[in-house]
């Protein structure tokens, strides 16, 4: 009996609740930025469809199920319809291994906020997403036509580019933690009372930067830049399957503002654990730290779109080669110095 | 076409610019006419490319802005006459260069003096269906390739031709 | 024919339109790619042609009027003006002062609403999608003022053959004072999201350059020309209107990219302010038309009249046989002769710099295929 609860039933439900999450996440996020981007831009954005306009993605996604699925006829069928659920299933399965905040008992059961906490967390996020790219290179290649050709040689180059950013802006931070587990590295944040982002300034700016590139966010959004290449990678897709694309790309946005949060900013810890008066705080659940932590992220995200104008791909590429990766590098020797040294 | 302002005098700058051509092309000129604050000079065809390249090079005419090509169409004496309006960014001013030609006569082409001429000179062949001599790339512009006749002639209908 | 991929690679011929969310129109390029790289391009038009040339010997002077308003449909007071001063030249018609100094203010007001039209297409296709929905906004504004002034918004048919129809109403002076008294304010916010941020320098320093000598010679005008350092605006070097009597500079580039064109035109816009500025302060009462006869019948004789329109040199060849109809009218449109100009700027570049380049020539295809 108890095996069935361990095993299979907390599974299921945190499953469930974690899918839910990111489903509605992904919805309430495209209304927040069509929104947002319109006050930004001096307009309101959807407001009519529910109490405002709050119900619009709902409605996007009825419409885009409902639409027929238009197949060219030049394209190689397997992989066109495989390309989408690959992207669409890397940037769902990630978020198995994203903690949300501490354990907490129910019925004398002792559950933790997250699906799965391998000790190689991490490592397996990372490699993971990657396979993410695979999602947009074959998506443009099955089109057999050649804007999507243009636009996922264009992304896969940028995506590669900055992987490599990425990890190295992440290395800096293991030196403090002595583990991949991404609960642990909040743990020593905790033990160590200061939050990462602090004392690595330099590896958060990459590493943000190198997110925003990943999710082909502005100002890096070549591959999909409407003006250039009508529609990039996904120009032949409708329906559906375009729809797991686009849900596949604010999937990451969250993905990268919760990596940011959990590596950085100390995931579910509360702000300025040492003063005293503020302990009243504690009181409030650290999921919900998490969370708030997450939306200024996101926030930030969406105030880049309305405001920047879009890099150029060979310009993209060159700030990662030529700025970001040697800085990651430079970081990485001069922590690692001032570690051996303080010990 | 109506010559009754040759009777008017020229400015000086623009009978400088006469003597000039005159000097060292002296049967170039066929007709000057100064109206409305405008010099016109019509040339004998075969002079239209010397004309041009001494009005572009020549430090004080220094033509070197060619602002359009047209061309006119005249079905009861069977000519056309084409159009060059000239201008001088250095010295502010403006000359007509025209050319006559009878029907199904062709033109040398100005591209090798001012390159604008390129899309103008497709124009006035698309529209009137003058050909160029020397022109680079001497087909329709703004009609589409397979299109027959051409509308600004004036035997061209205003709703053109039925097929 | 391809020999081994390792001897030779073959170009890829490439199309863009003419259906195309950023060719500004229904222009088509054929491109010929090596890799992301122009190696040669060839514009293709006529998309859009509408036989106004040859309409123009069926219609009379008057009627042709808000024909002309379909030519630059973005900026249509300046064809206007180009074609009523060419008949009034042809006619020998002289147009009282009040009715000039409107002329001007709505022709620079028509030159502000152009250029906001320009900047924010062009923010937009470089991904700065915000500055279009104020520029836009901007624009709302004008084409109140417009609205105000002869009825209509977009194609005004603003200006009658000898003079103005109506008189200014009540409040225009007020409205139109208000408007340039904010709209400086304006500039400054585009600039400041735009001229100092290093993602735009990047997409627009050192892109699409043409020489001052390659220009000249491929007939580029107004702004574009402007940029590449030749200091020639046909409101100075020929004055028409009442611009001898106004103070205002002309702004030039110096290398001919698209930043100096971008530089050159958010210039221009602050400078139509200090003209509008001053046309109001100094506009006198009077008449607002000449004694012209009521059917409009030319003496015979040609014309080509050319004014600065936001885009370049504007210019009517009218050929008048003596009666109510013109023989002959040719229009020389700016955005069809500085289109001849883009084969040349995008050679060498890549493809996501051709979007940033037909921006910066800020093209209209009503004018170029007519």
């Amino acid at each position: 009996m108890n095996i069935f609860i361990d095993y299979i039933l907390i599974p299921i439900i945190k499953i469930f609740i974690v899918i839910t999450f990111v489903f509605v996440a992904v919805l309430i996020l495209i209304w927040i930025e069509r929104r947002f981007q319109g006050f930004v831009q001096s307009r309101l954005g959807p407001n009519r469809v529910g109490p405002q306009g709050i119900l619009q993605s709902v409605a996007d996604a009825l419409k885009l199920l409902t639409k027929e699925d238009v197949v060219p006829h030049q394209v190689d069928k397997f992989i066109f319809n495989l390309s989408p659920v690959i992207a669409f299933v890397t940037a769902l399965v990630v978020f198995a291994f994203i903690p949300f905040g501490t354990e907490f008992a129910i019925f004398g059961k002792k559950i933790s906020l997250y699906l799965a906490d391998l000790n190689v967390g991490l490592l397996f996020i990372i490699g993971f997403n990657s396979i993410g790219v695979f999602g947009i290179i074959l998506g443009g290649w099955a089109a057999k036509s050649k804007y999507p050709l243009l636009g996922s040689l264009r992304s896969a180059s940028q995506m590669i580019s900055y992987e490599v950013a990425l990890i190295m802006s992440l290395v800096s931070v293991l030196f403090f933690t002595h583990s991949l587990s991404l609960v642990e590295i909040v743990k020593a944040q905790q033990e160590m009372k200061v939050w990462f982002g602090f004392i690595q300034p330099v590896a958060l700016f990459i590493f943000f930067v190198a997110g925003v590139a990943e999710s082909n966010r502005l100002p890096f959004d070549l591959p999909e830049a409407e003006s250039e290449l009508v529609g990039g990678f996904h120009t032949e897709y409708s329906g559906m399957k375009f729809a797991f694309y686009f849900v596949a790309e604010f999937a990451h946005v969250l993905f990268f503002s919760a990596l940011v949060t959990i590596l950085f900013f100390g995931g579910w810890l509360r702000p300025f654990p040492n003063v005293n008066w503020l302990s009243f705080l504690d009181y409030i659940p650290p999921v919900f730290w998490f969370l708030g932590k997450l939306a200024f992220f996101v926030f930030l995200f969406m105030w880049m779109r309305a405001t920047w104008p879009r890099y150029r791909y060979d310009q993209l590429e060159m700030i990662s080669w030529k700025w970001l990766i040697p800085l990651a590098l430079a970081n990485i020797f001069i922590t690692g110095f001032i570690v051996i040294l303080v010990k | 076409m109506n010559n009754q302002n040759e009777k008017k005098e020229l400015p000086e700058n623009y009978e400088k610019i006469v003597n000039k051509i005159n000097s060292i092309f002296s049967t170039a000129i066929i007709e000057k006419k100064f109206d409305r604050g405008e010099l016109t000079l019509t040339v004998k065809p075969e002079f239209l490319i010397p004309v041009a390249e001494f009005l572009k090079e020549e430090s004080e005419l220094k033509f070197n802005f060619l602002s359009d090509i047209c061309a006119v169409h005249f079905p009861k004496e069977k000519k056309f006459e084409v159009v060059y309006n000239l201008y001088s960014i250095p010295y502010h001013h403006r000359l007509r260069l025209k050319v006559r030609i009878n029907e199904g006569e062709s033109v040398t082409s100005l591209t090798r003096v001012w390159s604008t001429a390129n899309w103008l000179e497709r124009e006035v062949y698309d529209m009137s269906g003058i050909t160029f001599d020397g022109h680079p790339d001497l087909k329709r512009i703004l009609l589409s390739d397979d299109w027959e006749g051409h509308p600004l002639r004036k035997d061209y209908p205003l709703s053109g031709e039925e097929k | 024919m391809t020999k081994t991929y390792l001897e030779h690679t073959k170009e890829i011929i490439m199309n863009m339109g003419p259906q195309h969310p950023s060719t500004h129109g229904v222009l088509r390029i054929k491109l010929w790619l090596d890799g992301e790289t122009v190696v040669k391009s060839e514009p293709i038009i006529g998309y859009l042609h509408r036989g106004i040339e040859k309409l123009a010997e069926y219609r009379t002077y008057t009627q042709f009027m808000p024909i002309t308003d379909r030519l630059d449909y973005v900026s249509a007071a300046s064809n206007n003006l180009a074609w009523v001063q060419a008949v009034e030249k042809l006619m020998g018609i002289e147009v009282p002062r009040r009715a000039d100094f409107i002329r001007v203010i709505i022709t620079e007001l028509m030159r502000i609403a152009n250029h906001l039209v320009w900047l924010g297409t062009q923010a937009n296709d470089i991904g700065a999608v915000t500055v279009l929905l104020y520029c836009f906004r901007e624009r709302e504004e004008i084409l109140d003022i417009f609205e105000m002034f002869c009825g209509a918004r977009l194609t005004l048919n603003a200006f009658r053959i000898g003079g103005l129809a109506n008189d200014i109403p009540p409040g225009f002076k007020e409205k139109v004072k208000n408007f340039i008294e904010r709209f400086p304010k304006y500039i400054d916010d585009y600039e400041r999201l735009l001229s100092e941020n290093r993602i735009w320098l990047q997409r627009t320093k050192n892109v699409g350059i043409i020489t001052a000598e390659e220009a000249i010679d491929l007939g580029l005008s107004g702004p574009s020309l402007r940029a590449s350092g030749v200091k020639w605006d046909i409101r100075k070097s020929n004055p028409y209107a009442v611009y001898d009597e106004l103070e205002f500079d002309i702004p030039t580039g110096e290398v001919g990219d698209v930043y100096d064109r971008y530089k050159v035109r958010i210039e221009e816009m602050r400078q139509s302010v200090r003209i509008i500025k001053q046309a109001l302060e100094m506009m006198p009462e009077g008449e607002i038309r000449a004694k012209v006869p009521r059917i409009i019948k030319p003496p015979p004789g040609e014309v080509y009249h050319s004014i600065e329109a936001p885009k370049g040199e504007l210019g009517f060849y009218i050929v008048s046989d003596g009666s109510t109809m013109p023989y002959r009218v040719k229009i020389r449109a700016p955005s069809f002769v500085n289109l001849q100009a883009l084969s040349k700027m995008i050679e060498g570049h890549l493809v996501a710099d051709i979007v940033a380049i037909i921006g910066s020539i800020d093209i209209v295809l009503g004018e170029v295929d007519r």
